[in-house]
């Protein structure tokens, strides 16, 4: 019964989102205005009725109704709460009804709380919301129906795959989807203003918390899933250039550029053609990550070419979308001025260039993922991975973090080199220092690395600068919030590098009892036994681990072994100290007894999720203060308006 | 001591070699002895592609073709070869998959050609761009 109402109420918000595009068009054009009344509360209505299509399925897989066909493939009965609950969109279908989800609740939401935007232009641009929206309806109703009932009811599930029975990794995917889906409103704006010809701080101040807020939930996806893979994966890597991995940093890459150049829109009324550019290039990265992971062409472009209807259709919808941005977008861009001026040396200026960069990076991510599809099309199977892509993108990287510690210190429009001279010089003198030190005492680390070590302090001393001469307690929130998401990149920089640098490997075939130095640690395996979990049984090692013989802290590394469905996980075990983590793993038993042991020890390793944290919370600071501003200027207008009322009476 | 170091080396090499695929792979999960001999080892297993994994290298997988593949890298390296010829004899082998760092080729000179054509187009679009605006800057 739940399924059927599910199903029925996806197909009114459907129809719905349908209504909400006819009456959006209907309402542009000059003498339909009277339907524009109908648009938001449409969809509002559509938000309301897709969220408890959601809720619909997350009462199946809570329940583990097994009659229906996506509970019975992808969860089982004896699985933890937590896992039934992230199984709802651990799976195709069930991702795809989240997308709508959010999305159509987001549309309902800019519906609701959207007032100083142009009418029409938010007509255009809700409408804009449906046209996006139906693509995934359809999709969904069409080719991936999550509400499907079996013939006959399932004995059991078949569960979830062990590596993804992770509360890490359960809320990994949502994280990503709303970022992926703020950038869909971010782009629906664009397309709005185009249609109205009303391009301009307006809008960029309507769109500019939706960037915000997507931006500030790509970071977070992105560094628990880097910290996830660091921690699962055994082998202690954090960040692989695995196309999964690109389909996520390339929005973010895009949402980046596009943050910055809406927020030149939104003060300086400059920057104007670029900012649209940037918002329907945020969306299409989002599409593109959604098509690699989704179409299954990441196993094999034949493997894609099996079984091509999904892939087909998100291609598609990714063609109509993008095509018709673009189209729209040329033949709207001769009557979208640039905007104000500015000269060579000013911050819009600087951000110019780093958005440049930034676009040249997402270049490099782009085609260095999808080259090898490309390639195997055509019948030769190449793989692009770090060696191509750490050194390529760093052409665009070292020059954008350079421009970074500048670009804050300068004015809007025109400024002079001279008048910054000494807060540049000074962290200019500590990177040069430190670059200094490193070729001489640690001749062996890598170019990059040493790069990295030494741009990461001056960028963060710099990034600090524009506090300089304020006072702390009346700084803007915004202004907070630049600072902390620039330290967090120096940050991030600092750990990747280190852990590039200084890492230190064991591997040892142990007996309990034996002992291992691995950088300043002692290690000592004490002993193996078994134990067992809700749904998985485990070896769990015991060691014995000091710091430069310090007390000992026990660490238990385990190996996993999962029943529904049969698999392997290693579960390693971290110690993290100011200066970096310990990383040990249990491997197998040997043919002669011993247990293989993995050790590692890295320096600064936190630092690269740190760094991540702060760059969020950096987001967060900023999208505060402008929400405050904004509800001061709302109760202030509201004040001013009843004073008005009562003077007037 | 060089030719102690070499000889020992073979002498650990030839028997493992000669049994390349069998199971127990002794440097699958062993570092070599000499860290400046294990550093290389382990740059170059880092951009070698795991065939039987979806996009881990060797140096990160439990896989046991992995751990294979790591211990006659270990191994060759111990005789003293160069990392680079390692990498051609394994691209012999099992074709340019296997190795993450792109070989130039002509299938691949777009990949190498992109970055300075990006480069281009950084350069023109910044310079129209500020070309035009120093312009204008000029006011008053």
């Amino acid at each position: 019964m739940i399924a059927e109402i599910g199903l029925a109420v996806l197909w009114m918000a459907a129809a719905l989102a349908a209504l909400q595009l006819i009456a959006g068009i209907i309402a542009l054009r000059p003498k339909g205005a009277q339907l524009g009344t109908l648009v938001r509360p449409v969809a509002v209505m559509q938000g309301v009725l897709v969220a408890l299509a959601f809720a619909a399925l997350v009462t199946l897989f809570l329940t583990t109704d097994l009659s229906v066909k996506l509970v019975a493939d992808n969860s089982h009965s004896a699985k933890p709460f937590i896992f039934k609950l992230a199984g709802t969109w651990g799976n195709h279908e069930g991702s795809m009804l989240m997308w709508v989800t959010i999305m159509a609740v987001a549309g309902g939401i800019v519906a609701l709380v959207e007032k100083r935007l142009r009418e029409d232009t938010l007509i255009a641009t809700l409408a804009g919301q449906a046209f996006v929206s139906l693509g995934f309806y359809a999709f969904l109703l069409l080719a991936s129906n999550p509400f499907e009932r079996l013939p006959e009811p399932a004995p059991e599930g078949a569960g979830l795959n062990p590596l993804l029975q992770d509360v890490g990794l359960a809320f990994h995917p949502p994280t990503l989807y709303v970022g992926y889906v703020g950038l869909s409103i971010a782009f629906s704006f664009a397309v709005g203003a185009l249609v109205t010809r009303d391009v301009g701080p307006a809008f960029a101040r309507a769109m500019r918390p939706w960037v915000l807020g997507a931006w500030i939930f790509l970071t977070l996806g992105i560094t628990a899933g880097s910290y996830w893979a660091y921690y699962t994966l055994g082998w202690g890597g954090w960040w692989f250039w695995d196309p999964v991995e690109n389909a996520s940093l390339m929005p973010w890459l895009a949402a980046t550029a596009l943050l910055h150049s809406c927020s030149v829109l939104a003060s300086r009324n400059a920057l104007r053609a670029w900012t649209v550019m940037l918002g329907v290039v945020a969306f299409s990265m989002s599409m593109v990550g959604t098509f690699l992971v989704r179409s299954g062409i990441l196993t094999s472009v034949h493997a894609f070419a099996v079984d091509p209807e999904r892939g087909s259709f998100i291609l598609a919808l990714l063609a109509i979308y993008i095509g018709g941005a673009l189209t729209l977008f040329g033949l709207r861009a001769s009557t979208v001025t640039e905007g104000a001026r500015f000269s060579f040396v000013s911050r819009e200026a600087a951000l110019v260039f780093n958005n440049v960069m930034l676009c040249g990076i997402l270049g490099i991510v782009l085609l260095g993922t999808l080259y090898p599809l490309l390639t195997e099309a055509m019948g030769v199977k190449v793989s692009v991975g770090p060696p191509y892509f750490n050194p390529v993108s760093a052409i665009f990287a070292i020059p954008m973090m350079l421009v970074m510690a500048v670009g804050p210190l300068l004015r809007w429009r025109q400024d002079k080199a001279g008048r910054i001279t000494w807060p540049v010089a000074i962290p200019a003198l500590i990177s040069a220092a430190v670059l200094l030190g490193i070729v001489l005492l640690a001749p062996r680390v890598s170019l990059l690395s040493a790069l990295g070590l030494a741009i990461a302090p001056g960028l963060a001393l710099a990034s600090m600068m524009p506090l300089r001469g304020r006072k702390l307690r009346r700084t803007p929130l915004a202004t907070w919030g630049m600072v902390v998401a620039h330290v967090g990149i120096a940050v991030a920089l600092f750990g990747m590098a280190s852990e590039s640098a200084f890492s230190t490997e064991k591997l040892a075939a142990m007996n309990p009892g034996d002992s291992q130095q691995v950088g300043p640690w002692r290690v000592t395996l004490q002993g193996i036994a078994p134990v067992a979990g809700q749904n998985w049984t485990a070896l769990d090692a015991t060691v014995a681990a000091s710091y430069d013989g310090g007390e000992p802290t026990m660490l238990h590394p385990q190996a996993r072994t999962f029943a529904n469905p049969p698999g392997n996980r290693t579960e390693s075990a971290l110690k993290t100290r100011w200066n970096g983590q310990l990383y040990t793993v249990l491997g197998e038993e040997g043919e002669d007894g011993r247990w293989q042991m993995r050790f590692w020890w890295k320096p600064f390793v936190p630092m690269i999720w740190y760094g991540g944290a702060l760059i969020a919370l950096g987001g967060l600071l900023a999208l505060l203060g402008r929400v405050s501003s904004e509800v001061r200027r709302l109760v202030a207008t509201g004040k001013i308006a009843y004073r008005r009322e009562r003077q007037g009476r | 001591m060089r030719y102690l170091m070499l000889a020992l080396a073979l002498l650990l090499a030839t028997p493992v070699v000669a049994q390349d695929m069998l199971p127990p792979a002794p440097y699958a999960y062993k570092q070599l002895p000499d860290p400046a001999q294990e550093a290389k080892a382990q740059a170059l297993m880092e951009t070698l592609r795991c065939l039987k994994c979806q996009s881990q290298a060797i140096s990160d997988s439990d896989a046991p073709m992995a751990g294979d593949m790591r211990h006659q890298v270990r191994t060759r390296i111990a005789a003293g070869e160069d990392p680079e010829a390692i990498r051609q004899w394994l691209i012999e082998r099992y074709g340019d998959y296997v190795s993450y760092a792109p070989q130039v080729k002509p299938i691949t000179w777009p990949l190498f050609a992109a970055p300075l054509l990006f480069l281009a187009l950084a350069a023109l679009l910044l310079r129209k761009r500020f070309r035009r605006s120093t312009n204008s800057g000029d006011r008053a």
